[in-house]
């Protein structure tokens, strides 16, 4: 028997532990609203310095999108890059997932969910695990 | 602040492409040299200096110019902007005339960039470390490129243009035609790096780079560089009729940052800044977009320039697509827009690229462009962005007769 493998969110704003399902936090502005995924040393909108970490909606819009076709290295082509308006505040970019990288099979500015996927593996045998987005059925095509 | 305006008196570029026998310093003494001949001066009557360069800008690329083309000792900029290092370089200069610090001013931008690939924070190549730790503003665990979306240049200039798609329904061939423009315009440029014409369907049917961006719809890397001699209202004056009569005026020099707007941190906003730079380069003219006769924007990729006729309210807002299929930024339409062919064919040796735009701009006022000459033109416009982000607009009139 072996055991589960140990998982690790790819980046900090992934929650994957806790109550419900996996999910996005971000560091929103206590005095404007503004909100950002990253450390922030104070607010790029009017440069206060209190934020507080909140959970952000799994669901959104889906705002812009390229399809990567010549891509970095080790990287594997095509893929779909998204910009996601996220329902309640926030804009984040992710791979648009279990889509075809088609324009015909992705609905600009319809609705897509957030979802996860074990992006890489380490050598003690952890494994990373990303966010995309995938379309809702109803507005896929 | 002097109220006058700063004149060009002298224009030079190098042809862009690609220079195996010329290296950086060589393609930017040339230039300079090329413009100071032009303006009947030499390096003696240089006050300042401001040098554009991106990918040796740690390298005081300012000073090894000075050591071929005269070491006088003068207050000496090195310029970096990202893709608006060029333009960063004439304001640096033309702010220095304003001061009152220096009557003339040589400005130079240069870039010898060689097939370098595609441009772009994409950060550390998709490898797994060892051991998963936590690293960087983001706590990533692994490179992020073509996971969590795509940071090269391709890509998020195709979001941009993805955006503006999704608002007002421009489609690929829109995009397209944005290119097929272009490198027809680029056939009439001996100074492009490429001169090639295709039609609509080669550039569609393209290898596809970063949909809806095509190869064919890409500015290449390059090199080359461009060089402008800059003087005060007063030392105009004191020069020839000759020189006067050439002489073009900047109307208007204006350079942004980025200002907040929500997902600029997702998706860099290339709209607002370049629509703050438009806004106040028209005030400041006192032309609008309409009396324009060209203008030379920066369609790093053809997604670009189509987002830019809206920006720099060229166009109806939202009309950026029926402003492509009307035809009016062909050289025959109502307003040219990238006559030289633009980055997508003239090329993008990143800090030549905007002083070489207003070169562009300052020689059809001049009416020296030779067959691509936009036939009594006399006020032009000169747009570029570095992502980051930075935007410079400059607005050249001629001099009156």
């Amino acid at each position: 028997m072996t055991n589960p493998a140990a998982q690790i969110p790819m980046v900090s704003y992934l929650v994957l532990s806790g109550d419900g399902p996996p999910h996005l936090v971000a560091q929103r502005c206590s005095s404007c609203g503004a909100t950002f995924f990253d450390r922030r040393n104070a607010c790029a909108s009017c440069g206060m310095r209190q934020f507080a970490t909140v959970p952000v909606q799994n669901t959104g819009m889906l705002r812009s999108y390229t399809i990567v076709h010549r891509a970095a290295p080790n990287v594997p082509a095509p893929y779909v890059s998204a910009v996601v308006e996220l329902d309640g505040g926030g804009v984040i970019k992710a791979n648009l997932v279990g889509v075809e990288p088609d324009p015909k099979a992705i609905n600009l500015g319809g609705r897509v969910h957030l979802t996860t996927f074990v992006a890489g593996t380490d050598d003690e045998g952890t494994e990373a695990v990303a966010f995309g987005y995938a379309q809702d059925e109803r507005d896929s095509r | 602040m002097s109220s006058q305006p700063t004149w060009i008196v002298g224009a030079a570029m190098t042809p862009f492409g690609r220079h195996k026998d010329r290296d950086l310093i060589d393609l930017g003494a040339g230039a300079a040299l090329d413009s100071l001949a032009d303006a009947d001066m030499t390096i003696d009557d240089v006050g300042v200096l401001a040098v554009g360069n991106a990918y040796e800008s740690n390298g005081m690329v300012a000073q090894r110019i000075q050591k071929q083309i005269g070491q006088t000792g003068i207050e000496t900029y090195n310029v970096f902007n990202a893709c608006a290092t060029g333009a960063t370089a004439v304001r640096t200069a033309h702010l220095a005339i304003q001061a009152g610090e220096a009557d003339v001013a040589l400005v130079i931008g240069v870039e010898k960039m060689g097939k370098m690939g595609m441009l772009g924070a994409a950060g550390k190549a998709r490898s797994d470390r060892k051991v998963f730790t936590a690293s960087g503003r983001f706590g990533a665990v692994m490179g992020t490129e073509g996971i969590l979306g795509t940071g090269l240049m391709p890509g998020v200039f195709a979001q941009a243009g993805m955006d503006y798609a999704r608002e007002h329904d421009v489609t690929f061939r829109q995009f397209a035609k944005v290119a097929e423009k272009n490198h027809f315009h680029s056939s009439l440029n001996p100074l492009a790096q490429y001169r090639n014409v295709y039609d609509l369907d080669a550039i569609m049917n393209a290898e596809m780079i970063a949909y809806p961006n095509s190869v064919l719809m890409c500015c290449p890397t390059g090199d080359g560089a461009a060089a402008l001699v800059l003087v005060s209202d007063e030392k105009r004056r004191s020069l020839s009729a000759a020189i006067r009569d050439r002489s073009v005026k900047i109307s208007a020099s204006v350079l942004t940052t980025d200002p907040y707007t929500p997902g600029g941190h997702a998706q860099p906003d290339i709209n607002t800044l370049t629509r703050r730079a438009a806004d106040k380069a028209y005030e400041l003219a006192g032309v609008g977009p309409t009396e324009l006769d060209l203008v030379e924007l920066h369609d790093c990729f053809a997604t670009a320039e189509l987002v830019h006729y809206d920006n720099l309210r060229l166009c109806e807002p939202g009309g950026a697509g029926d402003f492509i299929d009307s035809g009016a930024p062909r050289r025959d339409g109502r307003l040219p827009v990238n006559v030289s062919g633009g980055l997508i064919s003239k090329g993008h040796p990143i800090g030549a690229t905007g002083v070489a735009g207003l070169y562009e701009v300052a020689t059809h006022l001049r009416g020296e462009a030779g067959d691509r000459q936009i036939d009594g033109a006399r006020v032009g416009l000169a747009h570029v962005i570095g992502l980051g982000s930075a935007c410079g607009v400059h607005i050249l009139e001629k001099a009156a007769a």
